[in-house]
This record gives structure tokens, C-alpha cells and sequence, in this order.
């Protein structure tokens, strides 16, 4: 039986206290019913004696002290599922908001989850292709992966990551492939601009689309990814698909959790952020994965907007302390029109040795990107050397240094958002920029491997 | 309500639940909460009025519901079944809880740390009508082919044992009586319980007096560990702390390695379970995993059991330590557990001190370091046992002033201090030399067989540091007015302080030779490094030209001798007889 009370005591911020209330258990969801007639959704923080703490994900504006009846519904929140979710969008608390019907669920899940049994964990070594060499070259995704997208405001990170979930495929026969896409408190622009995007490649059909707008209550964001993770989790492990998942953007995420920790009165660890940050990001964040005797994966992918482009920011940098490596985005390339603009230097794949290798992508590879790494590397010291020295001051080997970092940036890393490179299209490019240079100056290449692909890459590099 | 405690809930708030009525009930009790039983620990009493931190997750649970005290503290289990184990932070073994509940972590269920039914070849050491007192060692167990369990008396109990019998018995069944002066009747079993906030007790603690072999370079040779040492890694993320307690945890010459993975990354415990296995101890050939014990309380499981995961870790280091072997105890990360703590704090709404930690960090974390340590053990035989910390520490931003990284460099004694901007080089392991510190270096010329050769690696050690000190400033010049401009002795120093970091400090964790170099090998190479350099030196007073020095193909092959194996450390020690012959053609 469901319990009703019309004793809501107090309201401040996104939070409801309610007095008198039987029997209520922590984390329930309830139903308000406000003066207007209208119902809005919240869930309990905290249960003392008969008080109950309720946040109120669609905002507390419009809700009066006397007139609202809350309900209290006896369960954690839920999602229900079933194929049909796939080519849907659903807002943030996982209600359709296309025009499609509702779906007749197959199974309701929690959309807490739960933690998964490390010893069930199997462990991520498949490649993903995505396309995009500068990923797939050098930081390569696999399989239950996390890897973050560390970007900034003005940088292209709504292109990249729409690139990807157009791209990215699971190299095999008969794989099924799904994307989950969790909008928070992105623009309608940047959404809109996905979801034609999806629409008009046809990777709508096997997406499934959360979205929780700029201007849609901020504590709704609190469930978004949770949402998309319940459905990412059922898709993945009970219709054993592979969902890619991107989580875009997590610091309004982070910043709606500290809205509440704020109306709570809770003591603020850095920038006013709570404590509990670190532990409700890898929640969300761990729910990525591969498990033992399922054919599904989740891979993920957050994108974060560092303020000011600080890494040192709590939000990326908890965030680095939980994902696989991160992809950061380059202002400076950004802004000589390199595209996508991904900072190859700082950014890491963690995982990259596991999924890349002969079978997997091509023997060659892992020596490949540590050479190509460690020739940019080099390079881009080479063109800082040059800003401050002039350029006639280097020596010849720094010269060729740094027209291999200038091609490197001009033909690898760019490639505009359209351009679907294979991942032996990425390789092959990868040794035509390397035949600028000896093959005694390639210290950290197998010298059967130069053999084997050097010779072809110096033909087409000549041609 | 009863008088063992038992009361009901009156609030939850996150990990905290409030009861009332638990009369009787004491600080640290293990109470079962709700319908779900969930596991909590009483760590606030007001009157009646008990604040409870719960291991699960607390969902569904609200006021009214019962609360049971079980009046002990929290406790591990302590026997033969424990190598190989993998737990979560309050011990319950996952491979268990995986067969029984499936992928997902469920709440409520309780198992046993050490399996019941497995039965396991008992060979006592002693007559039945001996007197024994706590940590005397009866008898023993061969638990894995590694591993020699000891079965030991208990710490507070003391007598003269009877019935003690050879034979197959399981961690439960009674293997003898113990009769105490007062004729009361103790019964020794294979297994023994013991509180996990308590240290357990030696017979006296004695100073670390030797270095703890990791097959590290950077760490052996510069910034060694002892044994009964205490050791802290931090970094910011991407630095390899990870890696470099997982190294560790593979190539220390412990007997005994726990590895506690806590509020970190699932796939890096999957990677531990995959990994393990396979390798291979190199001093003894069988797979490393039988020496392991492993606590995994990733990130996204209770933040509460996070906070007693290096309890449960710790004291299981204890246990074998207290049988009189060497334990090596990694803690990733200590932030982790530090957060956790945090977490309660704020929940038990106490005053905050730096960054909302709680004032008593500093002590919490000098109280658990401090457990480290060599000891006597209690109890006969006679015997030594040492146990070592290796603490990760995950400091925001990097930042060395945060408050656990200071909290923790006010006890430990050994810093090996982790740059971002040598991982972005792909300097790994990326311990920066000149920041980090050791306390135990004068141990290192006793760990090699050969006491000159050991002496000679110290003063080693102690010029190659000299150098890579001169070349910090060195480079400063070089960047103001270009290589050219400096003296040929300068930049003789700057060749071998490159060689020093790139053929020596630098180590491929995951090359299956370099991964591990053993200190013969360290010296091999260190060696040649500075023979070159003394070599080069000399022919430059001789007026030959340096980059006629800087051209010698030998320096290929010291860049090669990291990867040449352990068998064949000849072909090092040549390289010092080819690098005279190629001084000797050019001069």
C-alpha cells in the first residue's frame, strides 16, 4: 500500500524535509503531488526518526509547505527495460521524450546497480576500432575500457565523441554493437547537434539517448548516467551487445552533486565539491566492464570540461584516478585548425598493450606508436627549441625533428571528423611519416619489423 | 530491549545508521543491521544511542528495523586457506561469493574468510604434557608448496597441551586442549580469530637492520626498503603507482605478500588475478600466487569496508609475520582508505580539520604504519619475523602538501616520490631521484653475498647520485648557453648521467627480463656505466677527442645489458674489457 503525508515541513534548495512519515527507507523513491496538480519525483537522503530528507530532482520552485502530497513509493529508483529501448531518447530520469510510446518492460532494474565482484571481472583486451588515428594508433580503446575525453569550453569535444559513436565498431564477425549516449546539462544546440548527427548515419537505431538539458533541473543529472548505465549494463549483459557509453558532461554532473552537498550543510572538501566525490564518481565510473562467461561489454567514455583547462581540477582529476587513461584535447592545435585536436603527449590509453598485437591489430603496433610517440616527442621539443632560438639555430637532426612533428600534426593527427581511418590505415601512415628517417634512427622498432614494412611505406611516401 | 544490545534503527543517513536502546553494546561491536542483516561496526556511543558505520550498501533500510549485536569486534580469520585467497575489506572470500551470488556483488550474506570444509595435513612439532604460552608453534601445515603454515597457540592463552594428534583436519575441529593452571580448558584448532583494530603482540621490536630485495633498480640500488621498513609511493594519476606496487608485489623477497587493493580500479584486481598466476618466483620457481594474499575493495564497493580493508590486511600481514617469516604488506592507495575515513566522519557530523579530514588522520595512519616493523616474536621457538609497508598515497592535483601524503612523511621512511613529468617522458618507474629519500641505505652493501662487492655497489650508488646531482645544475647552463659552451668533463658527466637514467634508473615493467634485475645484475650494470665514465674521463685528460668517446659502440651494448638474463651475466661484465679495448683504439 502506498503511504501518503501532506507534512512537508521545510524546503530549501533542491531539498524537502517531510515530518511524521511510517516506516520510510533510505534511498526510496517518492511522488510529489504540488498544489497545481502536477507530480515531480524525488528521492530520500536521509531518514531520522519520522523526518525524511527527499531531494527533489525536478526543483523545488512551485512547491508549498501546505498544499503538496508526497507519496512514498517503497522501492529504490528504477528503470524498466527491454529491447525496444534501442534508436529511443529517453530525459534523465529515463521517461521517453521522443514520441514514441512507452516501453513495455521486460525487466526493471535499480539504477543504483550493483558493485561487481572483482573476481567476476574479466579482463578488457579487445580492440575497439574508432577510427580516429590519434586513438586508435596510439592510445588505442578496448573493450570495459573507461577513458575519458579531458577537454575545455570552446574545444570541438561534442565533435569528437559524436565521431566516435559513428565510428566505432568491435572488430569480429556478428558482434552487435550499441551506443548509450547520457546528455547533462549539455545545450540543446550540442544535443540536437547529436541526435541529427545519429539520425542521419543511422546510428540512431542502435542507440539508446538520455538527456538531461541545460535548462532541465539540475538534480535530475544526479540519475542520468545511472540511468544509461542500468540500460547500458542490460544491453551489455543480458542481450549481450557491446555499448560504447558516453557520459557528456560530467562536470555538470559533478556540479549538481555538489548542489545538494551544499543544501545539506555537508563540510566541502577542495573547490566546495563534498568529500564523497572520488567514491560517487567511480560508482558510476566502475560500472564499466567486461564480466566472466558474458559475451556483452560497457565500455566507456565521460567527457569532462576542465574549468580553465586545469587538470588539477577536482572533477578531471578524480576522474584521472579512476578511468584507464584519458584523451586530453590541444587549444594550440585546436586553434591552427588541427582536427580533432587531440594532445597526443599527455594523453594514455592504460590499457593499450592489452588490445593491440598480432590477432588483435597487427604485430607491428605496439612498436609503431612507441616510436611515433617518442619521435613526436622529440619533435615537439624541436619547435619549442625553434620559437625561442629560430630555426636555422637547430642542429640537423632537430631540422628533421621537427618537420616530422609538423607532418605528424598535419597528416596523423588531423583528419577532420569525417575521415573513418582503419586501424592498418592508421599504421601505414604511421610508418610513411617514419621514412623520413633512417632506420638506425628507429631505436625502438624491431628491426624485422622495419624490414617487413619499411620498404612499402618509403614507396608510397615517394610516390 | 535486550540485554546484549539489540536495539533499532532511528536514522540512516548514507554509510551511518543511528540505533537506539543498544544497552550494553561497546565501541568497535559487530551489529547486524536491519532485515537484511547488513554488517556494521558500532563506532559512536551516546548513552543507548550507537552510531553505526555498515559495510553495505544501506538502500532499503529504514527506522524501526532490528539491530543485533554480536558483541565481538571486528575480526579475521587466521589459519591455513588464506594464501591465494581473494578478499573484499571485511574478508569474505569473492571467488566464493561469485560462485555462490554471480557477477554482482549482493548484500547480507555472511561467509567465512577460511573455507570449512577443505581438510588440511596437520604434522604437530610437539609431545602432548608440554607447556606452551600464546604464540608457541605446535605443529605445522604445508599450505602451499611456497608456504609452510605454522599453527600457532593463541596470544592470551597458555598451558599444557594435550591430545595433540597428526593427522587431516579442517580449520574448525579440534587438534588439541590446552589445560591452564586453573584447569580451565582451552581447544586449539588450526584457525584463530583476531580483532582487526588490534595490533597483535611480539616479544619485543627490534630496529630494521635488512634491505628488502625488489628487483627494482631505482629502488635497490638508491632507495632501498628494509625489511620491517615502511615505504610511501605518491603521485598523480598516470605515474605508475599502481605499477609499481604491482612490481613490487611480484619481485619482493618476502615470504608473504599481501596486496591490499583499496577504492581503486576493478580491472587492476583483475589484472593482479590474470597476472599472478602465471609468474614465476624467481627464487624458487613456482607460481607467485602462492605467496599471495589479496584484499580487493575496489572503488565502487562500500566506502566502509574500505575503511577496515587495511585492517583486514594488515593484521592478516601480522599473522604470518608472527610465524617468523619476512611479509610485505602494499597498500593502494592510502588515500583511498583516508577518503573513507573522511566519509564516516562527515556522516558522524564530527569537526573537521584540513580538507574536511578528520583531526585524528594523522594518528590513524602513524598508528597503522607503525605496525610495520621486525620483531621478536612471541612464543618458541625463537624466532624473527618482519613486516613492511609500501603505501600508495593518491594526492589531488599531485600535490605533495596534501594532508595525507604529510601525514604519512611524518612516519615512513623511505619517499619514493613519483613525477608526472618523467611519466610523460615515459621514464618508468617514474621515481624522481632527486626528491625521493631512503633511510636504509647504509643496509644495502650487507645484502650482497660478496661483502666488496657490496661495499663497492654502496659507493656506487653514492657517485652515480653525485653525477645525476651535478647534471641537475648542468642542464640549467646547457639551456642558457647550448652544450657546446660547457667543459668536455661537463659534458662527459651529462653522457653518463643520460646513461645512468635511461640504461639503469629506467625499467620496463612489462619486458619479461627487464621487469626483474637482481642486485648482482644492478651492480653488472652500474658498473659498466661508471667504468665507461671513469674510462671516457681519462682519455679526455688525454686529449682525445670527446666525441670520438661519445661515438664508441659499446655504449649499445650497456644500453642492451638491462635486457640480457640473469644466466648470462658474464656478457656484462665483458663489456667493461670492450670498452678498455675501444678506449684504447681511439687514443
Amino acid at each position: 500500500m502506498l503511504k501518503e503525508y501532506q507534512t512537508v515541513s521545510e524546503i530549501y534548495g533542491p531539498l524537502m524535509l517531510v515530518e511524521g512519515v511510517d516506516g520510510a527507507k533510505y534511498g526510496e523513491i517518492v511522488d510529489i503531488e504540488i498544489a497545481d496538480g502536477s507530480v515531480r519525483h524525488g528521492q530520500i537522503l536521509q531518514v531520522d526518526r519520522d523526518k525524511v530528507l527527499v531531494q527533489v530532482f525536478e526543483g523545488t520552485a512551485g512547491i508549498d509547505v501546505s498544499r503538496s502530497t508526497v507519496r512514498f513509493l517503497g522501492k529504490p529508483m528504477e528503470l524498466g527495460l527491454s529491447p525496444e529501448i534501442l534508436g529511443r531518447v529517453f530525459n534523465g530520469t529515463g521517461n521517453p521524450k521522443d514520441d514514441g510510446p512507452a516501453i513495455l518492460p521486460e525487466k526493471r532494474m535499480n539504477i543504483n546497480g550493483n558493485p561487481i565482484n572483482p573476481y567476476a571481472r574479466d579482463f578488457p583486451n579487445q580492440f575497439i576500432q574508432t577510427g580516429i588515428s590519434t586513438i586508435d594508433g596510439l592510445n588505442p580503446l578496448v573493450r570495459g575500457q573507461k577513458l575519458p575525453i579531458f577537454s575545455g569550453a570552446g574545444l570541438p569535444h561534442d565533435e569528437i565523441t559524436a565521431q566516435l559513436c559513428r565510428q566505432a565498431t568491435v572488430r569480429g564477425e556478428g558482434e552487435n554493437f550499441a551506443v548509450v549516449f547520457a546528455a547533462m546539462g549539455i545545450t540543446f544546440e550540442a544535443a540536437q547537434f547529436f541526435i541529427n548527427d545519429l539520425t542521419n548515419t543511422g546510428a540512431i537505431e542502435r542507440a539508446v539517448m538520455f538527456i538531461n538539458l541545460a535548462d532541465d533541473p539540475a538534480i535530475e543529472r544526479i540519475a542520468t548516467p545511472r540511468c544509461a548505465l542500468t540500460a547500458a549494463e542490460y544491453l551489455a549483459f543480458e542481450e549481450d551487445m557491446q555499448v560504447l557509453v558516453v557520459l557528456n558532461d560530467m562536470t555538470n554532473y559533478c556540479e549538481a552533486l555538489r548542489e545538494i552537498s551544499a543544501a545539506r550543510k555537508e563540510v566541502p572538501g577542495r573547490r566546495g565539491y563534498p568529500g564523497y566525490l572520488y567514491t560517487d564518481l567511480a560508482t558510476v565510473y566502475e560500472r564499466a566492464g567486461r564480466i566472466k562467461g558474458k559475451k556483452g561489454s560497457i565500455t566507456m567514455v565521460p567527457v569532462l570540461t576542465m574549468p580553465e583547462d586545469d587538470k588539477t581540477h577536482p572533477v578531471p582529476d578524480l576522474t584521472g584516478y579512476i578511468t584507464e587513461g584519458q584523451i586530453i584535447m590541444s587549444r594550440p592545435l585546436h586553434r591552427r585548425s588541427i582536427s580533432p585536436p587531440v594532445d597526443c603527449l599527455p594523453s594514455l590509453s592504460r590499457l593499450k598493450d592489452k588490445g593491440i598485437g598480432e590477432g588483435k591489430t597487427r604485430e607491428d603496433h605496439a612498436d609503431l606508436y612507441n616510436q611515433l610517440y617518442a619521435a613526436y616527442a622529440r619533435g615537439k621539443e624541436a619547435q619549442e627549441l625553434a620559437t625561442i632560438l629560430g630555426e636555422a639555430a637547430l642542429s640537423e637532426e632537430d631540422q628533421l625533428y621537427m618537420k616530422f612533428a609538423n607532418e605528424f600534426e598535419g597528416r596523423y593527427i588531423s583528419q577532420g571528423y569525417y575521415e573513418n581511418r582503419t586501424v592498418e590505415q592508421t599504421l601505414d601512415l604511421g610508418w610513411e611519416l617514419l621514412s623520413m628517417f633512417d632506420d638506425t634512427q628507429l631505436k625502438r622498432i624491431d628491426v624485422e619489423l622495419i624490414e617487413k614494412y619499411m620498404p612499402a611505406a618509403r614507396e608510397r611516401a615517394n610516390k | 530491549m535486550s540485554e546484549n544490545g539489540n536495539g533499532s534503527i532511528i536514522k540512516v543517513a548514507g554509510p551511518v545508521v543511528v540505533a537506539e536502546g543498544m544497552m550494553g553494546a561497546r565501541m568497535y561491536d559487530v551489529v547486524r543491521v536491519g532485515e537484511e542483516n547488513l554488517i556494521g561496526e558500532i563506532v559512536e556511543l551516546h548513552g543507548e544511542t550507537a552510531s553505526i558505520q555498515v559495510y553495505e550498501d544501506t538502500v532499503g533500510i529504514g527506522p524501526g528495523e532490528r539491530v543485533v549485536n554480536t558483541g565481538d569486534p571486528l575480526s579475521v580469520e587466521l589459519g591455513p586457506g588464506l594464501i591465494s585467497s581473494i578478499y573484499d575489506g571485511i574478508q569474505r572470500p569473492l571467488d566464493q561469493l561469485y560462485e555462490l551470488q554471480g557477477s554482482f556483488i549482493k548484500r547480507g550474506s555472511t561467509m567465512p574468510g577460511l573455507k570449512r570444509e577443505t581438510k588440511w595435513a596437520f604434522k604437530p612439532l610437539i609431545e602432548n604434557g608440554t607447556k606452551v604460552t600464546g604464540g608457541d608453534i605446535v605443529g605445522e601445515v604445508q599450505e602451499s608448496t611456497l608456504l609452510l603454515h605454522k599453527i600457532m597457540v593463541p596470544p592470551r592463552c597458555s598451558g599444557t597441551v594435550e591430545g595433540i594428534k597428526e593427522g587431516e583436519f579442517t580449520v574448525d575441529e579440534v587438534i588439541g586442549t590446552v589445560t591452564g593452571e586453573n584447569g580451565e580448558k582451552t581447544e586449539l584448532k588450526l584457525m584463530q580469530k583476531w580483532p582487526v583494530r588490534t595490533p597483535r603482540r611480539s616479544k619485543q621490536r627490534l630496529a630494521p637492520n635488512e634491505v628488502l630485495i625488489t628487483g627494482q633498480r631505482v629502488i635497490d640500488a638508491f632507495f632501498p626498503i628494509a625489511k620491517g621498513g615502511t615505504a610511501c609511493v605518491p603521485g598523480p594519476f598516470g605515474t605508475g603507482k599502481t605499477v609499481v606496487q604491482h612490481q613490487l608485489a611480484k619481485w619482493v623477497n618476502a615470504d608473504v605478500v599481501v596486496y591490499v587493493g583499496c577504492g581503486e580500479r576493478g580491472n587492476e584486481m583483475t589484472d593482479v588475478l590474470r597476472e599472478f598466476p602465471e609468474l614465476v618466483d624467481p627464487h624458487s620457481g613456482e607460481p607467485l600466487m602462492k605467496r599471495v594474499v589479496l584484499i580487493a575493495n575496489t572503488s565502487d564497493m562500500p566506502v566502509a569496508a574500505r575503511e577496515a580493508s587495511v585492517y583486514t590486511g594488515i593484521t592478516i600481514a601480522e599473522y604470518f609475520r608472527d610465524m617468523g617469516y619476512s611479509v610485505a604488506l602494499m597498500a593502494d592507495s592510502t588515500s583511498r582508505w583516508a577518503e573513507a575515513m573522511r566519509e564516516i566522519s562527515t556522516r558522524l557530523e564530527e569537526m573537521p580539520a584540513e580538507e574536511g579530514y578528520p583531526a585524528y588522520l594523522g594518528a590513524r595512519i602513524a598508528t597503522f604504519y607503525e605496525r610495520a616493523g621486525r620483531i621478536k616474536c612471541l612464543g618458541a621457538p625463537e624466532r624473527e619475523g618482519a613486516l613492511s609497508i609500501i603505501g600508495a598515497v593518491s594526492p589531488p592535483g599531485g600535490d605533495l602538501s596534501d594532508s595525507v601524503v604529510q601525514a604519512t612523511l611524518h612516519v615512513v621512511k623511505v619517499f619514493w616520490s613519483l613525477q608526472g613529468k618523467l611519466a610523460q617522458q615515459r621514464h618508468f618507474p617514474a621515481i624522481d631521484w632527486l626528491t625521493s629519500y631512503s633511510f636504509y641505505k647504509q643496509f644495502l652493501a650487507d645484502a650482497f653475498e660478496d661483502k666488496a662487492m657490496g661495499e663497492d655497489m654502496a659507493k656506487m650508488s653514492q657517485t652515480a647520485m653525485g653525477l645525476l646531482e651535478d647534471e641537475a645544475s648542468l642542464i640549467e647552463i646547457v639551456r642558457l648557453v647550448g652544450a657546446e659552451s660547457i667543459s668536455a668533463k661537463d659534458r662527459m658527466v651529462l653522457e653518463t648521467t643520460r646513461s645512468i637514467r635511461e640504461d639503469f634508473l629506467h625499467q620496463n615493467a612489462f619486458h619479461k627480463v627487464d621487469t626483474h634485475t637482481s642486485i648482482e645484475k644492478q651492480y653488472e650494470i652500474m658498473k659498466c656505466i661508471l667504468h665507461l665514465h671513469e674510462q671516457g674521463l681519462a682519455a679526455i685528460e688525454r686529449g682525445v677527442d670527446i666525441t670520438k668517446v661519445f661515438a664508441l659502440d659499446v655504449r649499445e651494448q650497456i644500453t642492451r645489458s638491462s635486457y640480457v638474463p640473469e644466466k648470462e651475466l658474464d656478457k656484462i661484465r665483458n663489456i667493461r674489457t670492450t670498452i678498455d679495448e675501444q678506449i684504447r683504439a681511439i687514443a
